[in-house]
């Protein structure tokens, strides 16, 4: 198990090395190169002069990229255009409050998909299955904006319309996490206000990743209920409770605890249209305003920083498999 | 590979709709299109596509009013909220400039289509041109095709590594706002997919019996790549194709509401319609119903009939 994971991590050192070279040419290629994007589109011509000389840009190719890379690693990828604050920073700042709206939508999504993919599956062609199907097809053709802008106007006025921001109630910060905050300082009226402004929001971001989850866990569970185990676990007198937990459920959740991971992943980039429809105040609703005002160092710094964690959390789920699976293990 | 999750989904999907011959011989594509025909879910899609592209065609010709024409301007105040809803000499009422919304959608199809089937096409070529490379190479060339299978695939990895919607705004970054690059941007997302896609494919057909007999009659490896080999591993990357039709107008749509859009406003588009509609959902929320209606059914047809033929390509599922 120890060598699996070190050479995983080994693995992930050319993508990483790939994903920086990607982002190195990007922002060489970006309108007026890396020195209006680190002062802005207003810099004079003698900044843009001073800063490509601070930044070496008379250098060989390769001596650039050396810097950049060693940018990256002390994390120093300039400042904001927009509040000035160092870009780590800026990100910092905000990730709590995404991971916080991500792991929202994951229950959501999990809580029902699952059952109600399950429940489509034992009851094929009756009409959850049907109406889950249709459903979760639907629930990826809608674009997330719209959906997002459907429930703030249909619920907004329940669970209030904005992210945690403009809350009014706030907690001790501790933690970064809203709603921890709360709980861990007892103060459970801003707990229960963080809580609420995560329900629209959460749901909106829980659309694609439930239609997922339905989808692949009725497919899943159909897979296995044609299994020869499962019939021999039925002929063989088990109760049918035994059966459907122990042999059916817990394999054909397999493949769909990948998909979970994968999508959380995905998610915590993924949010940028839900926050910003609801100004919730994370690296989404940044990284929208980030478009508006050219602030290029937010966008490459958070776009690197999303992708590692993006590609970290794959490597983890892949190893998680390796651990419910003993068969991935042998490969 | 630390991705090997994602990529080998898409590796077990070139496998699994890579068959070619059925037990009773008959082809692939025939007895799909025998278990389309049975599909309700082909159908409705089938019919929703023709529909859609019949509006692409004839939409500018029957739509009652010019897309630009701005008549009835000064009934429309969409800062102080006063909007004109449907009417009979505006079905669906009028924009934000005071436009007819019946006639931009009318028009908007054609253009919603283009850039669709555009954006698909560039992954598709592209990413297709990839994964030809690479498949063929492994197939074909020993130590060092591996290798450049090898460094072919860690790129794609890289990009799929990217969040999808975050590479369309790194490229729509560097490019500028034009028709485009939406569909540069949105293009470019798809093409680590169709590329892995088609590799995986041709390696699942590598096996095969029938390469193994061409190999056996003498026909030259080259030969059997690019005839049997490309032809018969194809059924995976047109699923893919009819399904990112619909992801690519979703996605054109939300680079849009992220500011990455068409500038153009003469030229009416869904997407572009639709974020345009949502500063004014609180007080005209039909204005962003329409389009996003119209975008929903496309995006669903697409995905019916792509959804239809991999079920009806699955081996798994084959009588």
């Amino acid at each position: 198990m120890l060598r699996l994971v070190v050479r995983r991590l080994l693995q992930l050192i050319p993508t990483l090395l790939g994903l920086s070279v990607l982002l190195f040419i990007w922002l060489n290629r970006l309108p007026g190169g890396p020195a209006s994007a680190i002062l802005g589109e207003r810099a004079t011509e003698a900044d843009v002069a001073r800063i490509n000389r601070a930044l070496g840009l008379d250098q060989p190719i390769y001596v650039q990229y050396g810097r950049f890379l060693k940018r990256l690693l002390d994390l120093d990828l300039g400042t904001s255009v927009q509040t000035g604050q160092p870009v780590w920073d800026e990100f910092v700042l905000r990730f709590p409050a995404t991971v916080e709206l991500s792991v929202a939508a994951m229950l959501i999504a999990t809580a029902v998909g699952i059952p109600l993919g399950y429940i489509a599956a034992r009851k094929r062609g009756g009409w959850i299955d049907v109406a889950s199907v249709s459903g979760s097809l639907v629930g990826i053709c809608i674009p997330v904006f719209f959906l997002a802008q459907l429930l703030k106007a249909a619920f907004g006025d329940i669970f209030g319309t904005f992210g945690r921001q403009s809350t009014g109630i706030d907690a001790t910060s501790v933690t970064g996490f809203a709603v921890l905050d709360g709980v861990l300082t007892g103060e459970f009226d801003a707990a229960w206000d963080a809580l609420m402004h995560l329900v629209l929001p959460g749901i909106a971001l829980a659309t694609i990743p439930l239609a997922v989850i339905v989808r692949m866990t009725r497919a899943s569970v159909l897979e296995v209920l044609g299994e020869d185990y499962v019939r021999t676990a039925e002929s063989k007198g088990l109760e049918r409770k035994v059966v459907r937990g122990r042999h059916v459920l817990r394999n054909a959740l397999l493949p769909v605890v990948t998909a979970i991971g994968l999508l959380t992943g995905s998610l915590l980039s993924g949010a940028v249209l839900t926050e910003s429809v609801f100004t919730f105040g994370g690296i989404g609703s940044f990284i929208r305003t980030a478009i508006d005002a050219r602030d290029y160092p937010v966008l490459v710094g958070f776009i690197m920083f999303i992708a590692m964690i993006y590609v970290l959390i794959n490597m983890l789920v892949d190893l998680a498999y390796s651990v419910i699976d003993p068969r991935v293990r042998v490969h | 590979m630390s991705l090997t999750t994602t990529a080998s989904k898409i590796d077990r999907l070139a496998q699994l709709t890579a068959r070619t011959e059925t037990a009773s011989g008959a082809s692939l594509w025939r007895e799909a299109m025998r278990r389309m025909r049975a599909s309700k879910m082909a159908i409705i899609g089938a019919v929703i596509i023709a529909g859609f592209v019949l509006l692409a065609v004839i939409g500018p010709w029957i739509a009652p009013y010019s897309p630009t024409d701005q008549t009835w301007r000064g009934e429309v105040f969409s800062n102080r909220g006063e909007f004109v809803g449907a009417r009979a000499e505006n079905w669906f009422g009028l924009d934000h400039l005071g436009r007819d919304l019946f006639s931009r959608m009318l028009v908007g199809a054609r253009q919603t289509l283009l850039v669709g089937v555009v954006s698909m096409l560039i992954g598709l070529l592209i990413g297709a041109f990839v994964g030809i490379v690479s498949g063929a190479a492994v197939t074909l060339g020993g130590k060092t095709g591996r290798r450049i299978d090898d460094a072919i695939m860690r790129v794609t990895d890289i990009l799929l590594a990217l969040p999808s919607l975050l590479l369309a705004v790194s490229v729509a970054a560097v490019m500028g706002q034009s028709l485009t690059t939406v569909m540069i941007a949105v293009g470019v997302v798809q093409i680590p997919v169709f590329a892995r896609l088609l590799r995986g494919s041709m390696l699942a057909q590598g096996g095969s019996d029938y390469v193994l007999a061409a190999r056996s009659l003498g026909i030259r490896k080259r030969r059997i790549v690019l005839t049997q080999i490309l032809p018969n591993s194809l059924s995976p990357v047109i699923v893919q194709a009819t399904l990112s039709l619909a992801t690519a107008i979703i996605e054109a749509a939300a680079l849009s509401y992220l500011g990455l859009g068409n500038p153009d406003p003469a030229v009416p588009e869904w997407g572009v319609m639709l974020s345009a509609a949502q500063r004014f959902f609180d007080n005209e929320p039909m204005m962003s119903m329409y389009p996003a209606v119209g975008i929903v059914i496309t995006a669903l047809g697409f995905t019916l009939l792509g959804e239809a033929m991999r079920e009806a390509l699955d081996p798994k599922l084959r009588g």
